[in-house]
């Protein structure tokens, strides 16, 4: 069982949803990332780290700013790769690199994944990759020793999820609504959509997209593995507040009923 | 009428290894119904019907190829042929998309259209052709463009199409484009995108192509009329994403090489290639994926997007389509590139020797027929696709050459 796996079923034997907060790297500073992830960690079961990324089409406006911001800011993938070390010093918990793609074309796919590899990272996710798109990547992924993760959304067909699934090896990123990133006051009735991929996967399933407090973890916890939080997170870091009593209210509520 | 069908790309959407479908997999069905729906009505009477009564009655076509008798002396060379794209509806060769795009959303039930622009010549050609058909637009351009193009934007709005301003960014076309995305993925249900040149994910590249491909047939039965054969010496065309130049190289690209014109795609050099301010992006790019599709692309050592650079805002995007990437790699087509001082030069020479004022992007091509025609023999025809009309770039021309006579 891979370190990712194992977190999920340490979330599970405690009752709740795994907690995977999202932040991006470098934002708003190096140091101060590595402050705030830190202390994220804490309430954290996995960690997921946003490589900053000029065009970043499925993200929405809170993610974006911030990438914007790091990349102003002078961040390159070099730096994101020394703050995987640095969270690895500090924490067993799976580290995950959320990245685009073409950032891995310009390393080349195996020289990219090899260093996040070396720093420490357990896996990668890859949202503009559907992966039956382009299999070497996710090969060069593999053979790094990261484990793979994708995207599958309420638009996804059956014949889709099997494919993405198959691909899988870490956990199933599910999208909560068709849209970008971005914190929500409610979600759509998960269940369906959920239930359709476990028919195909024995993975752990996380809901991703929309997840802003409480109530959306609640309504996350109930039906699915796992519980990422982004947007509603950086909001907090972008008007100076401190993301972590958010975050622990959200592994409050991701309790499993 | 017919939409020719090629031998590329592949069933996995590829030109060689460009193309694809790199996108979030919201969209992944969506891209699907489009590709099924578009196999179906390529072959469907009624639609190519449509299309044909709409692009002779609405747009314009034929575009005529008009013989330039004073350019040609001029050059002392080839005998040059303009292909007049610029005397549509629109005045450009967009509308020979966007009428096919609105023909496809129709009837697949859809009734609300989204676009990106980058100087609003894509974006009036989508909101044109929704005035005709009843549906709703929505437009997105970068806050950089909709200060440089007010009056674009006001003519979207006089059509009945709403303007979103694209502030994220380098607030450009890429950036705009991002912004259509983005609505596409959380409004996919009821949405058509329609995509304005031969990028994104497939089906676009292989979609624009064909319904551009018109440009291509048409030349070649009316070269057959003008000079007792159907294929030019060379066709020249401006390059930017590359739509107006597939349409014009597709018919012949896939022809034996002893069959084939020269092809040769003028890029933008914007301020030079060394100077780092260019959209030249086959000539000055690597391989990487933007908007979905994999391809020549500027971006620098960590795979983060380049502005690109051109005087010409049509020209002015980091990326070039996948079929192009895959004709230079294949050595289909050439690929060169013209200065901004250059294209400007071009512009004042076709509106004095012919009268014709030329888009600043088709000025590119131009400028390097202008090289290249006197070095061919008299007996020989070259083609320049004259793809858009200059009226919309006076303002900018006007300040440009203001500068420089002070």
């Amino acid at each position: 069982m891979n370190r990712i796996h194992a977190a999920f079923r340490r979330a599970r034997d405690e009752g709740r949803a795994a907690v995977v907060p999202y932040l991006t790297a470098g934002y708003p500073s190096l140091e101060a990332y590595l402050d705030t992830a830190t202390q994220l960690l804490e309430f954290a079961d996995l960690m997921e780290i946003g490589l900053p990324y000029s065009d970043p089409l499925g993200d929405g406006p809170t993610i974006q700013r911030s990438g914007e911001a790091a990349l102003r800011a002078g961040v390159r993938t070099a730096d994101v790769v020394a703050l995987v070390a640095a969270l690895r010093q500090r924490t067993d918990k799976p580290l995950l690199l959320m990245t685009y793609v073409n950032p891995v074309f310009a390393w080349g796919p195996a020289r990219f994944f090899a260093a996040f590899a070396e720093a420490g990272l357990d896996g990668v996710i890859l949202p503009d990759l559907p992966p039956d798109e382009d299999p070497e990547v996710v090969r060069a992924a593999r053979d790094a020793g990261l484990a793979t993760v994708f995207l599958l959304a309420p638009t996804s067909t059956d014949a889709r999820i099997r494919e993405v699934v198959g691909h899988t090896t870490g956990f199933v990123y599910t999208v909560s609504v068709t849209g970008v990133t971005g914190a929500r006051s409610e979600l759509p009735d998960l269940a369906p959509l959920v239930g359709r991929i476990r028919a195909q996967t024995e993975l752990p399933i996380a809901i991703g997209f929309g997840v802003s407090g409480a109530e959306t973890a609640r309504q996350a916890a109930r039906v699915a593995d796992g519980v990422v939080v982004g947007s509603a997170l950086i909001r907090k870091l972008a008007s100076g507040e401190d993301p972590v009593p958010l975050l622990a209210e959200i592994r409050r509520a991701a309790r499993v009923e | 009428m017919y939409l020719p069908e090629y031998p590329l790309p592949d069933e996995r959407g590829r030109f060689g290894p460009y193309g694809g479908r790199y996108v979030p997999e919201t969209l992944m069905p969506a891209l699907e119904e489009l590709e099924a729906a578009y196999r179906r009505l390529r072959r469907d009477p009624d639609f190519l019907a449509e299309l044909e009564d709409h692009l002779r009655h609405y747009a314009g076509r034929p575009s005529p190829l008009y013989f330039a008798r004073n350019l040609t002396e001029a050059w002392g060379g080839a005998r040059v042929y303009l292909k007049r794209e610029d005397l549509n509806h629109t005045g450009a060769h967009k509308i020979n998309n966007t009428l096919g795009q609105a023909l496809i959303a129709k009837r697949m039930g859809k009734h609300r259209v989204i676009a990106e622009t980058g100087a609003g010549q894509h974006g009036v050609s989508v909101a044109t052709v929704a005035a005709l058909f009843g549906l709703e637009a929505v437009i997105y351009m970068g806050a950089e463009d909709v200060r440089r193009q007010e009056l674009n934007v006001f003519r979207m709005e006089l059509l009945g199409a709403e303007v979103r301003t694209v502030t994220s960014g380098t607030q450009t076309l890429k950036d705009a484009t991002n912004e259509a995305i983005r609505d596409w993925v959380t409004n996919v249900e009821d949405t058509f995108y329609i995509l304005g040149s031969v990028v994104g994910p497939h089906p676009y590249p292989m979609l624009v192509r064909d319904l551009q491909s018109v440009i291509g047939l048409e030349l070649a039965r009316q070269l057959q009329e003008a000079e007792g054969r159907d294929t030019p010496d060379a066709i020249v065309a401006a390059v930017g994403g590359g739509s107006n130049a597939i349409g014009a190289f597709a018919p012949f690209a896939y022809r034996p090489a002893e069959k084939r014109p020269r092809l040769i795609g003028v890029e933008a050099a914007g301020e030079g290639l060394a100077s780092g301010r260019h959209a030249a992006s086959i000539g000055a790019g690597k391989r990487g994926v933007l908007h979905g599709s994999y391809m020549y692309l500027l971006y620098d050592g960590d795979g983060q997007i380049l502005p690109a650079h051109s005087v010409s805002a049509g020209l002015d995007y980091p990326g070039v389509g996948p079929e192009h990437s895959h004709y230079a790699d294949a050595g289909v087509a050439e690929y060169v590139a013209v200065t901004d001082e250059e294209a400007l030069a071009a512009f004042r020479l076709l509106s004095r020797a012919e009268g014709i004022l030329p888009a600043l992007e088709s000025a590119h091509a131009v400028a390097y027929a202008a090289k290249l025609a006197p070095q061919m023999g008299r007996d020989q025809v070259l083609v320049i696709n004259l793809s858009g009309r200059g009226d919309k770039d006076v303002t900018e021309v006007m300040r440009l050459l203001g500068k420089e006579s002070r």
